[in-house]
């Protein structure tokens, strides 16, 4: 191939379709699990220890920033989850053509936002 | 001949792409388990919780989905850094410190799951 070759990598000047907004995301929050990994361990820890200590950890999670971090992590966690069951799908070439990866996309991205307001109101 | 490779790649096999998906399914299969737990339990009181990880087997199966969970953060993570990072010392640097947070998120939670 050419070294010559045209190229556009503009970024701010190109839409990204949908199934690319998903897959980006499906990196970030990743990325973001990724890093939270010691914190949700610690909750888990904060979940299975005595009744006092367990009070503590209620109240240290009370926090309001705390509350939104967890918002945040949980919607990390779903649409992570969503988008690598999509991907998991099409590696075994389900929902391949492009009006049904569109499509799965949307869910994807719907899914993942109405479960987390969802799961969000009824723990907050 | 010679092939001239870098010291940090992917080790050019589908090993780690297949990985990543089989610990996927393992990750997938456990967060229904515990979906199941908390619809079954209306919400899953203090004390359910409490009494279903007094089992060894949610025990062990917890910290296998962990080490699942570690080993696709790997991999996920390596790639990240091979995508963005190009210069083979700052790699070298970012796979060694992720690594380490994996290492020690692993010895952590073999505390939170079989401590008291």
């Amino acid at each position: 191939m050419s070294a010559t070759r045209p190229k556009h990598l503009a970024i701010w000047q190109i839409r990204m379709p949908l199934p690319a907004i998903v897959s980006i995301l499906h990196r970030a929050s990743g990325a973001l699990l990724f890093a939270a990994v010691p914190f949700m361990l610690y909750a888990l820890q904060g979940t299975l220890s005595s009744a006092d200590r367990f009070e503590a950890f209620r109240a240290c999670i009370a926090h309001p920033l705390v509350k939104l971090a967890l918002l945040a992590v949980l919607w990390a966690f779903l649409h992570h989850a969503c988008a690598g069951i999509r991907f998991l799908l099409m590696d075994i070439h389900k929902g391949v053509e492009l009006p049904k990866a569109r499509a799965s996309a949307y869910a994807v991205l719907g899914v993942s936002i109405v479960l987390t307001i969802v799961t969000g109101g009824l723990t907050w | 001949m010679v092939i001239k490779r870098p010291v940090i790649g992917a080790h050019y096999g589908l090993k780690d792409w297949l990985v990543q998906r089989l610990t996927a399914v393992v990750m997938l299969a456990y967060v229904v388990g515990v979906i199941v737990f908390l619809l079954a339990s209306r919400g899953g009181s203090y004390e359910a919780w409490q009494h279903l990880f007094a089992c060894s087997w949610v025990r062990v199966l917890t910290q296998v989905t962990v080490l699942a969970l570690l080993w696709h953060a790997w991999v996920g993570v390596r790639d990240i850094w091979m995508d963005y990072i190009q210069h083979t010392g700052l790699k070298l640097a970012a796979h060694t410190l992720t690594i380490l947070w994996l290492v020690a998120s692993l010895v952590y939670s073999v505390k939170v799951v079989w401590g008291a």
